[in-house]
Order: structure tokens, then sequence, then C-alpha cells
């Protein structure tokens, strides 16, 4: 039992960054109808920028005296510089795609994700970049279970990025009008909303909460890779189709089941196969029930 | 050219401020605190010179100031193309065919090696083109059913000591098998959700690959794969035949020349079939396709059989080529580059998939000093392709004339 509640943890953590990359998927899907294959890039990109800014934080000696401020700083930079990215991507190769055929802007997203892993791969090194562990080290013992400050930390996190994200869809008059611009674009754009904007401003978004979810496994797991962001970037797509494409709840409790099922599998059935538990969910789902455990009807040029 | 110029200075000065300051934090920041930007700056004005000059290509081509260069290169290729079609199509394959055949007799060791790589990827570019350029599906994980041909004669060879003959069929066998059990959930979908699938199929086998220690031995691979066995005759002592291994650069040459021709031949045959022609509506558009009465489930399905026999017979030879398999070979980069170079070639064309493999192939092979770029210019040189020629450099041919075509 203390097992199980163990695996419940640490599969809540695990989820809670999938959901986050899941909802750039998501959100990008709902607007443009395109997957974003350089997604899971601006994961890994927010994984290095988190290590830079805490490593050099940590350089002139901020790191011991304010490591909250230090963090939140360090947060705040890299999703800044990764919704920066993002936009710039987007307007580079996706933007003057959007009439042609959708295979030219799968290609040329898939083109986009070779480019930038390898661009941080040359700019960062083919070896692993470090996080700085002395961050966050205590933990509560609850008997045979065990929870660490840092799981704490991202958890909470996790949860306040994702109820700050249902609070600017819902109840602002962006998220209004980015609700308006993905059900349809010609109608949004006869009451006066920039389509335009409004898919930069979906980028971005997406992309700083896929770095915030970078910065927490850089963390979590206490170093990242030029490569990181391939699979995990599939695991979180996967969980945005569990979900119902398009469907932000959806994404945030496909995230959490994809995780959890990750993490139980690896616990109980085989810990080498982990990765294909994903990947089972995610045909599974797309062969029985396409729409997803959320999703509206969609018509079937998409699927 | 002023004018020219003007329309397009404020968005390559936006575009170029951005990729500083993208640049910027990934190079000029220290994890000892400190900040530099000498190295952010060296880098930064290499791209800027590099792509100022293509912008300024670019910006000439639009307003004719090439006229000089660009007129007699034009008219070099049109007398090309019009020699080339006065004379038969026979005479260009026949003359081909004469150079490929004696190339290794002038290029060196290392000249043949490049060659061998560039058939064994021009027959798994013309593969993926059946079920990418013909079908339309655009497929992530082909790599895998080249692995399951390599490890089905790799596993067969080791264990069961089977030669190369009795496999190369089994392997295609495995692997259109393979494709069938992917393929068959699969297809249901279309679009996006397939290549995602696919992407994942692809992870699956691979990571089988790398965990199933007693068949494939997990990643350390499987080492001593016997080369390709050929008996020739032999005339001492009257007439016998004598089993040779095939361990001459020159004759593995020769064999991936046979297994690319062959290829190419049937990809062309189903093309221009009845099989080919329902291809290419369901590419075009497949609910239309369907009410034609076209089954597009089993073309589909055949389509992606067909790409995985294919693969499956080059994964053979790889395997017999280097002796060697293990599951790092067949990653999803491998998958991409090959995608790429059908990309690159012109879907659903031939001389063009051959021209992009050849330059995929080969010119990383002529620029070695910029071996670790190579990767990085694949996923650049998709994206250009897509922005600026998204038939590719060779595009395809249609079969017949079209309503649309015959107005103009």
């Amino acid at each position: 039992m203390e097992y199980f509640i163990q695996q419940l943890i640490n599969g809540i953590t695990l989820g809670g960054m999938y959901a986050l990359i899941a909802l750039g998927y998501t959100m990008v899907y709902g607007v443009i109808q395109l997957i974003n294959f350089a997604h899971g890039e601006f994961f890994a990109a927010g994984g290095y920028v988190g290590a830079i800014a805490l490593g050099y934080f940590a350089g002139i000696g901020y790191m011991e005296t304010h490591p909250i401020i230090c963090l939140t700083a360090s947060f705040a930079m890299a999703m800044a510089y990764c919704a920066y990215l993002a936009v710039g991507v987007e307007k580079i190769a996706y933007k003057p795609l959007r009439k042609e055929s959708r295979l030219a802007a799968l290609l040329s997203a898939l083109g986009m994700s070779i480019f930038l892993s390898n661009g941080l791969m040359l700019t960062q090194g083919v070896y692993d970049a470090v996080y700085p562990s002395e961050l966050f080290q205590g933990r509560f013992d609850f008997g045979m279970v065990t929870i660490s400050y840092l799981q704490i930390m991202i958890v909470s996190l996790t949860a306040f990025l994702l109820v700050g994200l249902n609070l600017l869809v819902f109840k602002t008059k962006v998220g209004m009008a980015m609700r308006a611009t993905a059900q349809d674009k010609t109608m949004s754009a006869l009451v006066a909303i920039g389509s335009n904007r409004i898919i930069s401003l979906t980028f971005a978004i997406g992309a700083g909460l896929a770095c915030a979810a970078g910065i927490m496994y850089g963390l979590y797991y206490g170093s990242v890779r030029y490569d990181m962001g391939f699979v995990p970037g599939i695991k979180a797509f996967a969980a945005a189709v569990l979900g119902g494409i398009g469907n932000i709840t959806g994404a945030m409790l496909g995230g959490l089941i994809i995780g959890m099922v990750e993490i139980f599998g690896a616990g109980y059935l085989s810990s080498e196969y982990k990765d294909v538990f994903a990947f089972i969910i995610l045909i599974a789902v797309l062969y029985f029930k396409p729409n997803g455990i959320m999703g509206e009807n969609i018509d079937d040029t998409r699927v | 050219m002023i004018q020219e110029f003007k329309k397009v200075w404020k968005p390559y000065t936006i575009g170029m401020l951005w990729l500083l300051g993208l640049l910027w934090p990934l190079l000029g920041i220290h994890p000892d605190g400190t900040l530099t930007f000498q190295k952010t700056i060296t880098v930064w004005s290499y791209l800027l010179a590099g792509s100022f000059v293509c912008l300024m290509i670019y910006v000439l081509k639009g307003t004719d100031s090439l006229k000089f260069i660009a007129d007699p290169i034009s008219r070099v290729a049109g007398n090309i193309k019009t020699t080339s079609i006065a004379l038969p199509t026979w005479i260009w394959l026949g003359a081909g065919l004469i150079v490929a055949l004696i190339y290794p007799q002038f290029a060196g060791r290392y000249g043949t090696d490049v060659a061998i790589s560039v058939l064994l990827y021009i027959c798994l570019g013309l593969g993926l083109n059946v079920v990418v350029g013909l079908a339309g599906m655009l497929d992530l994980g082909y790599i895998a059913f080249y692995g399951v041909g390599a490890y089905t004669y790799a596993i067969l060879n080791t264990t069961y000591g089977l030669g190369f003959w009795v496999c190369l069929p089994l392997s295609g066998f495995f692997a259109c098998i393979a494709g069938c059990i992917v393929g068959y959930p699969t297809l249901r979908m279309r679009g996006d959700y397939l290549a995602i699938v696919t992407l994942g199929f692809g992870e699956i086998i691979r990571i089988i690959l790398n965990n199933w220690m007693e068949l494939t031995n997990g990643p350390n691979g499987i080492l001593g794969v016997k080369p390709i066995g050929i008996f020739l005759p032999v005339f001492e002592n009257g007439f016998t035949f004598e089993h040779f291994w095939m361990k001459k650069l020159q004759l593995f040459y020769y064999f991936a020349l046979g297994l690319a021709i062959v290829a190419a031949l049937c990809v062309h045959r189903l093309n221009f079939s009845r099989v080919g022609r329902a291809w290419e509506s369901i590419r075009e558009d497949e609910t239309a396709a369907e009410l034609m009465g076209v089954n597009t489930f089993i073309y589909k399905l055949l389509a992606y059989a067909m790409g995985a026999i294919f693969a499956g017979l080059a994964g053979a030879f790889f395997a017999a080529r280097m002796r060697f398999v293990s599951p790092e070979s067949f990653t999803f980069l491998e998958s991409a580059m090959v995608l790429c170079m059908v990309v690159l070639g012109g879907m659903g064309s031939i001389p063009g998939i051959i021209l992009g493999v050849a330059a995929l192939i080969a010119l990383p092979e002529i620029f070695r000093e910029f071996e670790s770029y190579r990767m990085l210019i694949f996923g650049a040189t998709m994206v250009i392709m897509m922005l600026f020629r998204p038939a590719g450099l060779i595009p395809a041919k249609r079969v017949g004339t079209r309503s649309e075509e015959k107005e103009g």
C-alpha cells in the first residue's frame, strides 16, 4: 500500500509536467489545427535556459542568500525566452504555410524540431547540463512514503500555472478572443479579433508552460539533454489526444493519466518498457475513441 | 532593386535581431557568473553575413538584376532540356547505368563506400516514397521496418546459420508483416494523427529491439553477421560452383545497385499502374476516392506494406554489409533523414529522390569538417523546402493531363 501511495505521488509529479507540455499542443492545435512538432524542443530549450539562469545566479553568489528569488527569476526568464522563441518560430516556419496543405505544415514543423534540437546541441554541447542539486533537499517522511520538498514545489507550481491558464482562457477578454479564434477565424476576424496576434499569443503561452515543465524536469531529474524534448513531447501529445485535442481541461487530465500510467507501468510491470505504455494508450485512444475522453466531435478531416 | 530591397529589409532586420536575442542567453551567460558578448557577436555575424548573401540573391533574382548570370544558365538548362527530350529516355537511362556500372573501377574504396550508402538510401527513400509520395500518408516510423529487416537477417544468420539469399525474402516478408500489424490499426486515421502514431510505433519497435535481451542482445547489438555468400562458377578441374563470401566492396556495390534498380523499377511500375492511380486518388482526396469505389483501406495498407518490404530488403543488405546491427542505427533521426531526402528531391518523383539522396549523403561526405552541422542543415532544409519549393527539386510529373491544365 505504501508503495502504491508513493507511486501515486510520483505519478502526480510527472503527470503535472506532461499536462503542462500537453497544453501547448492542445492550444496550438485548437487554434490552427497543426501538430507543433517543435513543441518538445521548447520544453528542452526551457530546461537549458533554466539551467543557464540558475547556474548564473549560483555563479554570482545570489543562490545562497536568496534562493526563492533566484528560482522565480530563472523561471520567469526561461519562460520569457521560450515564448520569444516560439513566437519567432511560428512567424518563420508556420505562418507562411497556413494556407498550404497540412502535410507541408507538418513537415515544416518536423524540420523546425530537428533544427532546434541540433541548434541546442551545437550551442550547449552534447553532454547533460547539470542542475544545481542543493535546492529543495528536504523531505517529509510518512512511514514508508516520502514526499520531497521538490515534489511539493513542482506540484504546487503546476497547479498554480494550470489554474492561472484556466482563468486566462475562461475569464478574461483575451481568453475569449482565443476561444473565438479557435472556433472560427473568419467570424472572429469580423468582430475585430486579430487572429495573427492571438496565434502568436497562443504559441507564447504554450511554450512558456512547456518551458516551466522543462525546468521542473531538470530540477527533478538533475540534468537536461539537448534531445530530451522528443520522448516527453510525444507522451504529452498522447496526453493531449487522450484528453481530446483542442480541449484544455482534457489536456490537463490526459497529462495526469499518462504520467500515472507511466509510473505505475514502470513500478508494477516493467521499467524497461515504460516509454511504450504512453504510445499504447495513444494508439488505443485513437483507435477506439479518436475524440478523446473529453473531446467534442471533430469532423473527419482532422482525424 | 532599391524598391525591392525596401520591401524585405524590415522583416529581415527584425528577424536578425530576434536571432541575436535568441543566441545570447545560450552563448553569453556562463555558470561562473560572467556575461560575455564576444562569442555571440561572432556567431551572429557569420549568420548575418550568410543570410545577407542569400537575401541579396533573392532580391536580385526578383528584380531581374541577375540577368547576366541567370540568362546563360537558363539557356544552358533549356538546351539540356531540349536535348533530353530529343533523345529517347532509354539512352539516358542506359548512359546512367553504364556510369553506375563502371563507377567503382574509378572511385577508390572510400568513394565506393559512399556510393553504397547512397544506393541503400535510394532503396529506403523509394520505399518511403510509396507511402508518403504516392499514397500521401506521412510515416515517421519508417526506419523501424528497416530495423526489422536488418534484425531478421542478423538473428536468422547468427542463430540458425541461414544464408543471405534465404533471409533476403524473409526479411522483406517480416517487414511486410510488421507493416501490416502497424498499418491495420493506424490506417483508419488521417493526416497528422497517422504521423504521430507511426512515430509511436517506430519508437515501440526500437524500444523492443533495445530491451529484448534474449532475442536481440539489447543495446549491445548482434555481432558476427555473415556477409553475402555467392556461388561463382570455377573452371579448374572441370566446371564446378564454389561458394564465396562477398567481402570485396565492389561486389557489395553491384548488389546494392541491383537492389536500387529493382526498387526504382517496382516503384515506377506501381506508380503508373491501377494501384498507383488509386494511391494518387487517395492522396488527393480520400473521401472522393472512396466514393469512386476505391477501397481506401486496402490500398493504404498495401502502400504501407510495400514501403515496408523495400525497407526490409534494404535492412537485410545493411546487416550483411555492416556485419553488425544495434538499435542505435534505427532511431527517429534516421526516419527523419530519409523523409528529408524524399521531401528535398520531390515527393513521388523517382529521379527527384535519387537526387535528394545523393545531395544529402554525398554532400556531407565532401564537407567533412561540418559534420556536426549535418542534422541542423537537414532540419533547415526541410523548412526552407516547404516554404519555397514544396514540390521538391524535381517535382513529380502527373499522370495524364488535368482539366485545369487544359484550360490554361
